[in-house]
């Protein structure tokens, strides 16, 4: 089997957020990054569980980003991918992230494609179904278990609201990653070693025009601090909570 | 997030441990650096933090830490892989007793142990087939090593050990008894420290099982209480010629393992500071009295101050040390050195940091005490700290003090 997962790059969840300037984009002075934990521990890990199983075959990580990413990916092939692709751009839409994969995912012939269901920084949930759309594939989301005994269909469970669906469905398809899909593994120093002689392969991005471009993010208010009223009075209260907070 | 085998449950202690980079030195480490270290880091909050305040209050080793350790490739890191090690560079397997010490420097010293004074012995003075039959083994945490040089009477001057191989025939008989020897109730092998006929101290690989050979647990330790500390005791063990070590001879092969152990321990040191450290910020800032965050008060920042100031000069000493030791040039004085000065300024840290956690300091709600207990080993054991001090005398004035 043919496997590809995408992976990207977020802030560490300690992170303190801060904008720049024109409150356009992300400061990102000392923010310290990691892979995005769903396609680490669930999509990547459960390609390599797959391509560890009888079936065999490979797993290819890509990432559209800078070379800043480097790291992360190398991250990726120490944990146990066989090689990587970054494509070369700085994406300000997650459509142009999912055409750069999907033009590559075209000439691979991937029985998989495998993502996180979300970042844990814009938790956009978009780049899947874009991705699937592209390509003309099935698209399951929020998978938290996918089974094959033949690499030519799969069981998958998604998580739904309140319960769980059971699917079937035949590669190839996109599939994104929910939590139990797989556990997180660690890479270990024989990883770490090996990463360093596969091969990651930097290419240049297909010609895209963004359709939009984030104008300006706000961070929530600050927390107001605690005010005490006096049990008694009750119509203080009622006032505030009409007046100021408008909750009622 | 397995404990298996492990006895005891575990506490769900948050480790809420961020690292402190005051000088940038991350910028002077490589990709595969920073990738070892936050791989180990990980591992120590997953399969460390959670379960080693229990261990360490009922004096119990965490022995399914071994399979662990060999896993994630903590057993000679930078041992060639082809003999079971982990083919990395010497800064490399700081950063990692860095991080396991960050832990707790009793599973720092079980990775030390195995890995810079039982493989590296065996890799740098063992036969071929020495190498192959015990290393790859070590390497994957089948086999437990010890290391077996000081003796009841022989501590800082191992010289005077009396432990002996006498000939006979193919095999050696070995009579003696080494104390204080870290993991050796449970070793497989012991690399065992003895002086033949002529007076000149040999290294053998004594196995578990062999007749006359015993390893009896000390009990009773306030200090690197997770790790598990025993005698040898050898009463005519008939040891087979072909354990001996042949490539080394006198005092230098065990003191060549005793740097490689000490250039990591100089590094491990600074994990436990850097835990201490990162506590007594944090509660430092959270914990209010007379109406605002005892670290808004003078005398509390001055003990902050100093504190990341100290860390930050111990992380340059190491990372000088590192690239010292890649680039082949490291001497045992420079190690020397390290190691006093490091694990002198984590015993202070983990100080001062007891006194801002105030009462809540000395409970296991908190890892400061552990540290320092820990660390009162780490201040003795691998040379202490005042033969520390007479080495590097020894090596500015060229005069011996020692005797
Ligand atoms: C938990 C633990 C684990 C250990 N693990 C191992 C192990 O795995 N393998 C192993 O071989 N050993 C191990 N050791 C032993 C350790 O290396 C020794 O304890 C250490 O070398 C000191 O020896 P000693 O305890 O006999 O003290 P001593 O040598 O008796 O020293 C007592 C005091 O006298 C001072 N002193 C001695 N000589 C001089 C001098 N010439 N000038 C000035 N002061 C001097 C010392 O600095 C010290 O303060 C371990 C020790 C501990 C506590």
């Amino acid at each position: 089997m043919k496997l590809l997962v995408c992976v990207s790059k977020t802030p560490d969840t300690t992170t303190k957020i801060v904008f720049n300037a024109a409150g356009n984009e992300l400061d990102t002075n000392g923010v310290q990054y990691i892979m995005n934990p769903y396609d680490e521990w669930y999509a990547l890990v459960r390609a390599l569980e797959l391509k560890e199983s009888p079936l065999g075959g490979s797993v290819t990580i890509i990432n559209v980003g800078p070379d800043a990413n480097d790291a992360i990916i190398r991250k990726g092939l120490a944990i146990g991918a066989d090689e990587a692709v970054r494509i070369n751009a700085d994406p300000k839409s997650a459509l142009n992230v999912a055409f750069q994969i999907a033009e590559y995912a075209k000439q691979g012939n991937f029985d998989m494609i495998l993502l996180g269901k979300e970042t844990i920084d814009y938790n956009g949930s978009e780049i899947g179904a874009m991705v699937a759309e592209f390509l003309d594939l099935p698209f399951i989301s929020y998978a938290s278990k996918l089974d094959t005994a033949d690499g030519k269909t799969a069981t998958i469970q998604r998580d739904i609201e309140g319960g769980i669906e059971v699917v079937e469905v035949a590669t190839p398809f996109v599939l994104s990653a929910a939590k139990g899909l797989a556990e997180q593994r660690i890479p270990n120093m024989k990883g770490i070693m090996m990463a360093k002689s596969k091969p990651l392969n930097v290419l240049a991005p297909a010609p895209f025009d963004e359709l939009s471009v984030p104008v300006h993010y706000d961070l929530p208010p600050a927390k107001a601090s605690v005010r005490m009223i006096a049990p008694e009075n009750m119509e203080e209260l009622v006032r505030l909570l009409h007046e100021e907070a408008k909750v009622i | 997030m397995s404990n298996q085998n492990g006895t005891i449950s575990k506490r769900a202690r948050e480790d809420r441990f961020q690292a402190h980079d005051y000088y940038q030195i991350d910028d002077l480490l490589s990709e595969d650096h920073l990738l070892a270290r936050d791989a180990v880091r990980t591992w120590v909050k997953q399969e460390v933090s959670p379960i080693i305040e229990e261990y360490s209050e009922k004096g119990e080793c965490p022995t399914h830490l071994f399979k662990g350790l060999a896993e994630i490739g903590a057993f000679g890191p930078s041992i060639p892989s082809e003999y079971g090690g982990g083919g990395m560079d010497e800064m490399a397997y700081g950063i990692i007793m860095q991080e396991l010490e960050r832990g707790d420097s009793g599973i720092r010293s079980m990775a030390s142990v195995q890995g810079s004074l039982v493989m590296y012995p065996i890799y740098r003075f063992g036969s071929e087939e020495q190498k192959r039959k015990y290393l790859p083994k070590l390497g994957n945490g089948e086999f437990i090593g010890c290391f077996g040089l000081t003796e009841p009477d022989h501590g800082s001057n191992p010289n005077g050990m009396v432990t002996n191989i006498k000939e006979d025939g193919d095999s050696y008989i070995l009579n003696g008894a080494k104390m204080w020897i870290t993991n050796s109730p449970l070793a497989d092998v012991a690399v065992v420290w003895a002086k033949d006929e002529s007076g000149i101290i040999r290294g053998v690989i004594v196995e578990k099982g062999m007749k006359g050979f015993s390893a009896p647990e000390i009990h009773g330790k306030w200090s690197l209480r997770a790790s598990i500390t025993g005698e040898l005791v050898f009463e005519d063990v008939r040891v087979p010629k072909s354990n001996l070590l042949p490539n080394v001879q006198g005092l230098k092969g065990p003191l060549s393992c005793l740097s490689k152990a000490r250039y990591g321990i100089s590094w491990g040191a600074i994990g436990a500071a850097m835990d201490c450290y990162d506590s007594a910020l944090r509660y430092a800032k959270e914990r209010s009295q007379f109406g605002k965050p005892i670290a808004q008060f003078q005398l509390t920042q001055k003990k902050l101050a100093e504190m990341i100031t100290e860390i930050t000069k111990a992380q340059l000493l190491a990372w000088r040390l590192g690239t010292l030791a890649d680039a082949g040039k490291v001497t045992p004085a420079q190690i020397s050195m390290a190691k006093r000065n490091n694990v002198n300024m984590a015993l202070e840290v983990a100080r001062e940091a007891r006194q801002i956690h105030g009462g809540m300091g000395i409970t296991n709600e908190y890892p400061i005490m552990r540290h320092m207990m820990n660390l009162e080993t780490v201040l003795t054991y691998e040379g202490t700290h005042d033969i520390h001090l007479l080495i590097t005398g020894q090596d500015i004035t060229g005069l011996n003090a020692f005797q």
